[in-house]
């Protein structure tokens, strides 16, 4: 047999092998996406799914029982309860009205069971929120940065 | 003082726009002035991002409240020292300090190479400014960091206004490492420009022999570098400051700076086989092109929002203009590629698959595999979404599970390479040098499984760790007990020799033992420990062979924040060990919390310890305590290993130059021979 064949031969064991680890991990932490206000919308097959939720955590709503933490995450004008059952320290950007995302499964009563919660850092790239900053609009005079007024 | 900085900013786009320009209308032309016009104002670029920064900087260090950036990301109380890093914590600041780099690195290259290849070099300088021509126009167009903050009245008029304080850097930001994982990240990202730069060029200019590659090897080397920095740096840190006890994720933003890294190193591999024997100049070209593209998608997928991370990026318009100039890319690139590959033909073919040339040929399948992998995982949730409808994301268990397998058929590789000749090995000699590494390697995994460590993949990575060590050592002590013989001089002596004779080859090998201990590092994961415990004052807690002994929490306060603490006792096998003082910090100016988490780092074993704050129903102060085996070797091989890059990047001394081809003489079994070295073949 050709050198080549050999290698191809190799190369293909090796890619089929790399497949199937693939396809095995795929299963494995396959999670879906979804936003709290679609969890309405969802047919009880997905109700089952590992799955991650986004929404933002009510302030006030973050209470600690028994060494774990329960929380209401809202989006939409939906809200979900959630308790997070990980043993990792909770982030620390964790806190009423950040952005989060838990990664769980839905209880049949309704409360989603967490075991992994993010939150979104306090963001380097975000968007700023601040009510003093105005952008200036139509032409500037002077040599003034062309794109101020896309500045956010 | 803004006016100057976004002045300077459009100059720099101008002065790129006509570098480009300039430069193909040289190459066309053949005229020499416009090529030299081209190089001058190639140059150029750098003082003027240099006097735009400048500004910025300056903004930030006079709290010129009323420049939108710097009200954004600094405050009065900032340190000094922060207020410099400030420069690249948002959005606007950082594409600048990507451009800045950029034009450094056009500077470096265009100045070293101003009197050599004059048939080369201005299709490079063409490829590099045309890159920093498209950064520029998002600096100018889409993410100005110029921008005041005003008040515009009805007929018209701007009134600038000017907070009285700003927002203040990120605390997580604040922290050292942070400071410089950021610049060594991007130089290691714009440094992928340069090889992509030379490549292209030698393409389109079809530049005669392998020169191309002995230029392009060092700027690659170098750029690697950086980006192997930036990446253990930025591991070190989400470790000891994120607090969650871990330092790698598998996050996007993670994988966008793993993916050129791992197309990086194939491609020094790989090069040797086209200096050796004028092969694998497809693989070659196209690993150059992979690397420079990925670099760029690793900053689209930062920055876009297009996988949802925790580095959290706004959704920006940014990512269209991204998008449009990978677009561009790809279709430069295949054009490329397409008109001139019968420049690309091999020399040689594969004459046996126990040869180097096939353990190279492994190694870039294997590594390409890897970064097909994790480019897949990344972008599944994208994919799926267009597929089927839901956005599904894949975890760690996909990673890893992919990905383990690679990394430890890798390290075999490392091993095994060295050891098989060129074109094809005898059975004998092969075995001859493998048989010892591999049967001190598999005595290790004995001694490990005896001791009672059962987990399958740490074992294997103990097992090829000892082999791919024994094997450096073995070369390191062959080579230099002929030269010892030959010259009389003593042991370590002949091993500087021999190290300085050939930088390449033996700093090579010192990165190779550099990654096996990051390797052996990582697999401690396989023992981790975790728990979690309200601990009280006067109350105790076992992990492992510690004991974690409550003596106090209070608060105090510090610069700009407020902190709670714990004072903890540690105890190993009873004896008292140390004081661990973790820590929450609450920012006023941002209302962010910053865990800062002791460790206790030893060979053996690193002791971390998170304080969460107190257990708002019994008061008692909540502690996270951690044992993560062998963490420590992951920053000592991260040591070796810039220390062998930069071996590696020292030329040679005396004897014949590391480039020369292998004559191509019969196909008859031949030793391991290494490259070129006279003294060596005396074996």
């Amino acid at each position: 047999m050709k050198a080549q064949t050999k290698f191809i031969i190799g190369a293909a064991i090796i890619l089929v092998t790399l497949v199937w680890l693939g396809w095995v991990g795929a299963s494995e932490s396959k999670t879906y996406y979804h936003t709290v206000s679609e969890l309405s919308s969802l047919r009880a097959s997905q109700l089952r799914q590992r799955m991650r939720v986004s929404g933002y955590v009510a302030k006030g709503s973050i209470r600690q029982i028994n060494g774990q933490t329960d929380f209401t995450i809202q989006e939409g004008g939906k809200t979900l309860p959630v308790s997070y059952v990980g043993s990792a320290p909770l982030p620390d950007t964790f806190k009423g009205g950040a952005q989060a995302m838990v990664q769980g499964r839905l209880a049949p009563s309704g409360q989603f069971v967490a075991q992994q919660v993010q939150a979104k850092c306090a963001s380097k790239y975000a968007a700023s929120t601040t009510p003093l900053k105005s952008t200036p609009t139509g032409s500037m005079a002077g040599p003034q940065s062309p794109a101020a007024a896309q500045s956010y | 003082m803004d006016i100057f900085g976004s002045f300077a900013l459009i100059l720099a786009l101008i002065t790129a726009g006509y570098a480009f320009i300039s430069g193909i209308v040289g190459i066309k032309t053949r005229n020499p002035l416009a090529i030299k016009s081209s190089r001058r104002a190639g140059l150029a670029m750098f003082p003027l991002m240099a006097l735009t920064a400048g500004t910025l900087i300056y903004g930030f260090f006079t709290n010129n409240f009323s420049m939108a950036y710097v009200a954004e990301h600094s405050s009065i109380h900032l340190p000094a020292f922060y207020k410099f890093a400030a420069l690249w914590s948002g959005q606007e600041g950082s594409l600048l300090f990507w451009s800045l780099l950029l034009s450094l690195w056009t500077f470096a290259v265009l100045f070293t190479n101003r009197r050599k290849h004059p048939e080369l070099m201005p299709y490079v300088g063409v490829v590099m400014t045309g890159v920093e021509f498209f950064f520029l126009l998002l600096n100018n167009f889409a993410a100005n960091p110029f921008s005041i903050l005003g008040v515009t009245s009805a007929s018209g008029a701007v009134t600038i206004v000017s907070q009285a304080n700003g927002h203040g850097l990120n605390p997580l930001l604040q922290y050292p490492e942070m400071v410089i994982h950021p610049p060594m990240l991007y130089m290691g990202y714009t440094g992928m420009t340069v090889p992509f730069a030379f490549a292209m060029g030698a393409l389109l200019a079809h530049y005669p022999g392998e020169k191309w590659i002995h230029l392009t090897r060092r700027w690659m080397m170098l750029a690697w570098l950086f980006l192997t920095c930036g990446i253990l740096l930025g591991m070190h840190w989400a470790y000891a400051v994120l607090g969650w006890g871990g330092y790698w994720a598998w996050d996007p933003v993670e994988n966008a700076s793993l993916m050129p890294w791992i197309t990086g190193t194939a491609f020094l591999h790989s090069v040797m086989m086209q200096e050796k024997r004028g092969m694998m100049r497809v693989w070659n070209i196209w690993l150059v092109f992979a690397g420079f593209f990925l670099s760029i998608l690793g900053t689209f997928l930062t920055r876009s929002g297009v996988v949802s991370s925790v580095h959290a990026f706004a959704q920006s318009s940014i990512g269209g203009w991204f998008v449009g100039f990978m677009a561009i890319l790809i279709v430069f690139c295949v054009w490329a590629y397409w008109r001139n590959r019968g420049y690309l033909k091999s020399d040689n073919q594969l004459d046996s698959v126990v040869s180097r040339e096939s353990s190279f040929l492994f190694n870039n399948l294997v590594l390409l595999a890897a970064a097909f992998a994790v480019l897949w995982g990344t972008l599944f949730p994208v994919i799926s979404e267009a597929v089927q409808g839901s956005k599904v994301s894949v975890g760690p268990p996909f990673f890893d599970r992919v990905n383990v397998p690679i990394a430890l058929f890798l390290i075999f590789l490392t091993g095994v390479g060295p050891l098989l000749a060129w074109r094809k090995t005898s059975v004998g000699s092969l075995w001859r040098n493998f048989a010892w590494p591999m049967g001190g390697g598999l005595l290790a995994g004995g001694v490990a499984f005896a001791y009672g460590f059962r987990e399958f993949y740490a074992l294997v990575c103990l097992i090829l760790g000892v082999f791919v060590t024994l094997t450096v050592a073995g070369e390191f002590y062959r080579g230099a007990r002929v030269i010892a013989s030959h010259s009389g001089l003593n042991f370590f002596q002949s091993v500087g020799r021999l190290t300085m004779r050939n930088t390449r080859r033996y700093g090579g090998y010192v990165v190779h033992f550099g990654i096996v201990l990051i390797f052996i590092g990582i697999a401690g994961q396989a023992f981790n420990v975790r728990r979690k415990v309200d601990l009280g004052i006067g109350s105790q807690m076992k992990i492992g062979p510690y004991t974690l002994y409550c003596q106090n929490f209070d608060q105090r306060n510090g610069p700009n924040y407020t902190a709670e603490d714990a004072t903890i006792e540690v105890f190993q096998h009873g004896r008292p060990t140390m004081m661990l003082f973790p820590e929450r910090r609450y920012f006023a100016s941002s209302g962010v919390i910053e865990t800062m988490v002791s460790i206790h780092s030893t060979l053996a074993r690193d002791l971390y310890v998170v304080y969460s704050g107190p257990d708002p129903q019994n008061n008692k102060p909540v502690i996270h305590a951690f044992l993560n085996p062998l963490v420590k070797w992951i920053w000592l091989g991260g040591v070796v290993v810039l220390l062998g890059t930069l071996l590696a990047m020292l030329p040679s001394g005396s004897g014949p130059a590391p480039g020369t081809p292998l004559p191509a003489t019969s196909g008859a079994a031949a030793e391991a021979v290494p490259e070129g070295d006279v003294l060596e073949r005396t074996r």
